[in-house]
């Protein structure tokens, strides 16, 4: 296993550009409000971590920065999400053509069970029509690397996407979901489901991908957002607490319900 | 990374919206089919029913024609049919459901009804035609005919049945054991009580289903023409057989009358069915 | 109070499983009693097994199978007399080919479309609604067969003989069309919804997401729902009794009369052949054919839908 790298980059502390800039999001279902009037950056290529108790929010906020919150019948939602400066509920948007831009990896690896892997890293591109024949054999083999998982799996290519490890299976879902070529990467628990040896390769992997990627990450573990992440928001029942650099979150927080999360008085 | 791409233009719309109304159209167009049906046999049936048609016998003037055996055969058919099955079939549910959840022997029955719903009628017709009405002696009743009937519909009441069985939770059961009950007395107070309503609509479907019978009654020598009311030892005939002999027969009058039998026996159709939906909903109700 | 108690604890114990003596007779008898009817249905086959096999094997006595499964005309109540089953598979072939060709594409989109378009409300007034379609007796379906689709197709297709096989193939699609399109459904539906975000989150439209991985993943279950359905419409009786004719004709021509396996028994049954002859014994042999084949569908359906059940999104 690698040494692990320094959590943070000298350059993390500096502001990055807002890649998503959400502005008084409320969202819920049905008649329960789950998000309240939430405002936050998300500052480009950095990797952002969402923290907070079971029932705070979480899932339910990075799945409205891509849309999936209006898959269910009874999703409501007010507010705005600029990505590039552009409301993402505006009337003009496709939200499909959306999810192309922003990406997301689930808390359960859901490879596609009657696709081999290497079908299952195109999946994306096959799916959206963008898929050429000339290129897929580099593409799958650029997502793969980048997924770390290439080496893994170069001999079993045509073996069913199914037939892999827990972890494997989620580096795979990575892969595919990075070889569509998002900008932004959305992961709700990634590594909740897998063990620790699998869950430390994912956030190996995250220090690589966030030179590239602007990164939303969910978490429930803080031991993992202190290590992989530049910025730390912290939700409490569908309010944001605080937000700010992870190291400064964490030392010296601001707010009085954010230290006692953190020291583990609850949640 | 590549500049941000549109994010509001997309191909393929159309051809999404085009492929959901083509879907639903899949939907739409076999009950409007069935409407056509429908309305087709009534406008050729409707105007030929009236009392004399009801109470009258077969006849090789189609005019005169009438049902009234064929309604007698059908009920007598039915009704015996549902005195075998419905009993037998609750009691096999019964079986299955409270006593042999587990058991190896069971789960071999199991197989053996997913099996026999699946046989066809007909096949049904030649068992009883070797079995009632020689092997057995029955000879060509209305005896045999409900005994092959009963055979047929068996398998949708065991599995109406145990639908209505598995409704019933746990934790009545365990209330009554509690009480000191034993397993049969639990069965007959708590939870058959409690599973009547899917139970009865059970039944009632297996009685719709004998009713619109054809082919295993002709098999077992249901006759087409018969001058008589028939009982349990005659000869017999059945309203399916009545209608299928009219539309056999060359003459349009005749199809005219197959028409209007028609008629009468969705009518009675409709009402048992009506009869079921009635009696689930209000039994639904009860329970909660 | 004390003995009562007793009696309690003593029933207790009779359910979980120790001392079957303490289990009073008449519930024994009431036990065997329940379970005798369901044996019954083990009988039931075994009669169908043994009849069919009796009467089929008295059928090779008088006629060699070479001859059943090598001739191809069936003229057992002729002069001349062949016994060469193939036109009535043949016709029933054709029959149930046009049935399924009518009823795979309408009942999978329609499943498609409950299962994927539909709002619950729709869902829950048009599911049952297309149910009604398997209330209606199949002697309605052949009447309407005969009188009314027939003289319109004789309208388009001006050398459709008044018995055909095109007419009673499409009746019996819609009719069991409800079959493929509530099973296909069940299995459309059981694909886990973790498989439906995967591709949405990669940015894929409804379309190639149903076609590429929500249908590829309900596979199974589709094959055991139209396995199910092939295995229906070569068993039906009536609607191609009454419309699609009584001779035997080995042809894929769906404009001429034919006539099913199905048919023949009836048109024997309701005539004055005597019992115990060569004739009569026909309808048997015929009979065997079609339990072995519809058998063999139901046998594949349930294989398919066991996949369903237990393989979770099945491979």
């Amino acid at each position: 296993m690698p040494a692990k790298p320094q959590a943070h980059r000298a350059s993390a502390a500096e502001t990055a550009p807002k890649k998503i800039d959400v502005k008084d999001l409320s969202a819920g279902f049905g008649d329960k409000t789950v998000l309240r009037s939430i405002s936050m950056p998300i500052e480009d290529k950095r990797v952002t971590a969402i923290i907070g108790p079971s029932g705070c929010g979480k899932s339910t906020f990075i799945r409205c920065l891509n849309r999936m919150h209006e898959l269910s019948p009874i999703a409501r939602i007010s507010g705005k999400i600029l990505l590039d400066g552009r409301d993402i509920y505006d009337k003009g948007v496709d939200p499909v053509l959306l999810r192309r831009r922003v990406g997301m990896v689930f808390q359960k690896p859901n490879p596609f069970p009657t696709m081999s892997i290497r079908d299952n890293v195109v999946a994306g591109l096959r799916l959206t029509g963008s898929l050429r024949r000339s290129t897929t054999d580099q593409v799958v083999e650029k997502a793969l690397v980048q997924a770390a998982l290439w080496d893994e799996v170069k001999d079993r290519m045509s073996d069913p996407g199914g037939s892999l490890s827990g972890g494997q299976q989620q580096r795979l879902c990575i892969a595919r979901a990075l070889a569509v070529d998002p900008e932004v990467l959305l992961m709700d628990e990634p590594c909740s489901a897998l063990d620790p040896i699998a869950t430390a390769r994912i956030e190996d992997l995250l220090h690589v991908l966030r030179n590239d990627y602007t990164i939303v990450i969910v978490t429930h573990n803080m031991q993992q957002a202190t290590r992989v992440s530049d910025r730390t928001a912290f939700f409490l029942t569908g309010d944001l607490v605080e937000m700010g650099s992870t190291d400064d979150l964490f030392t010296s927080p601001r707010d009085p319900r954010t230290e006692d999360y953190i020291t583990g008085k609850f949640g | 990374m590549r500049a941000p791409g549109p994010v509001d233009r997309r191909r393929g719309k159309v051809g999404e919206r085009l492929f959901v109304w083509l879907c639903l159209a899949c939907v739409l167009v076999p009950l409007a089919m069935l409407g056509v049906l429908l309305g087709d046999v009534i406008v050729d049936g409707a105007g030929r029913i009236d009392w004399a048609f009801i109470r009258g016998f077969p006849s090789r003037r189609a005019s005169v024609a009438g049902i009234w055996p064929a309604l007698v055969g059908s009920i007598y058919l039915i009704g015996l049919t549902a005195m075998m099955a419905v009993p037998i079939g609750v009691g096999a549910a019964v079986y299955l459901e409270e006593y042999g959840r587990r058991s190896k022997v069971a789960g071999f029955i199991e197989v053996n009804i997913a099996n026999l719903a699946g046989v066809p009628s007909v096949i049904y017709g030649l068992l009883g035609l070797e079995v009632f009405v020689r092997v057995f002696g029955f000879g060509s009743t209305i005896l045999a005919g409900s005994c092959t009937l009963a055979l047929l519909v068996l398998p949708i009441v065991i599995m109406a049945s145990r639908e209505a069985l598995r409704t019933v939770p746990d934790s009545l059961r365990e209330g009554a054991y509690a009480l000191g009950a034993t397993r049969w007395q639990t069965i007959r107070q708590v939870v058959l009580p409690s599973a009547l309503p899917g139970i009865l609509t059970g039944a009632i479907l297996a009685v719709a289903r004998a009713l619109g019978e054809t082919a295993p009654l002709i098999v077992v020598g249901a006759v087409v023409f018969i001058t008589f009311s028939p009982d349990l030892h005659s000869q017999y005939t059945a309203l399916p057989i009545q209608i299928f002999n009219w539309v056999s027969m060359p003459q349009k009058a005749f199809l005219e009358n197959a028409a209007a039998a028609i008629v009468v026996l969705m009518v009675v159709l409709l009402l048992l069915n009506s009869v079921a939906i009635v009696l689930r909903n209000k039994y639904q109700k009860r329970n909660y | 109070m004390f003995p009562v108690v007793r009696q309690a604890m003593t029933r207790l114990a009779a359910r979980n499983g120790s001392p079957r003596s303490a289990v009073p007779w008449h519930e024994r008898l009431i036990e065997v009693g329940l379970f005798a009817c369901g044996a019954l249905s083990v009988l039931v086959t075994a009669g169908i097994l043994l009849v069919l096999a009796f009467e089929t094997f008295e059928f090779f006595q008088g006629v060699s199978l070479g001859e059943f499964l090598g001739d191809t005309r069936w003229t057992p109540l002729f002069v001349d007399k062949h016994f060469g089953i193939w036109p009535l598979v043949c016709g029933t072939l054709l029959t149930s080919a046009i049935a399924i060709a009518v009823a795979l594409p309408l009942g999978l989109m329609a499943a498609i479309y409950l299962s994927e378009f539909a709002s619950a409300r729709a869902r829950r007034i048009l599911k049952p609604t297309l149910e009604l379609l398997a209330g209606v007796p199949t002697l309605v379906y052949g009447y309407f067969a005969l009188v009314f689709i027939t003289p319109i197709l004789q309208k388009f297709i001006p050398d459709l003989a008044g018995f055909n096989a095109l007419a009673p193939g499409i009746v019996m699609g819609f009719m069991i069309m409800p079959m493929i399109s509530s099973l296909s459904e069940d299995a459309l539906y059981a694909v886990p919804n973790g498989l439906r975000e995967g591709a949405y989150a990669l940015g894929s439209a409804k379309l190639p997401a149903i076609f590429r991985v929500i249908i590829p993943a309900a596979r199974s279950g589709i094959i055991a729902a139209v396995t199910l359905a092939i295995s229906r419409a070569i068993g039906e009786t009536m609607v191609v009794t009454i419309a699609a004719g009584q001779q035997p004709n080995l042809t894929l021509d769906p404009r001429v009369p034919i006539e099913t396996m199905t048919a023949y028994i009836i048109s024997i049954s309701k005539g004055d052949t005597p019992t115990g002859t060569l004739e009569y014994r026909t309808i048997f042999a015929v009979g065997s054919m079609l339990f072995l084949m519809t058998f063999v569908m139901n046998l594949v359906s349930h294989r398919m839908a066991k996949k369903l059940r237990y393989g979770g999104a099945g491979t």
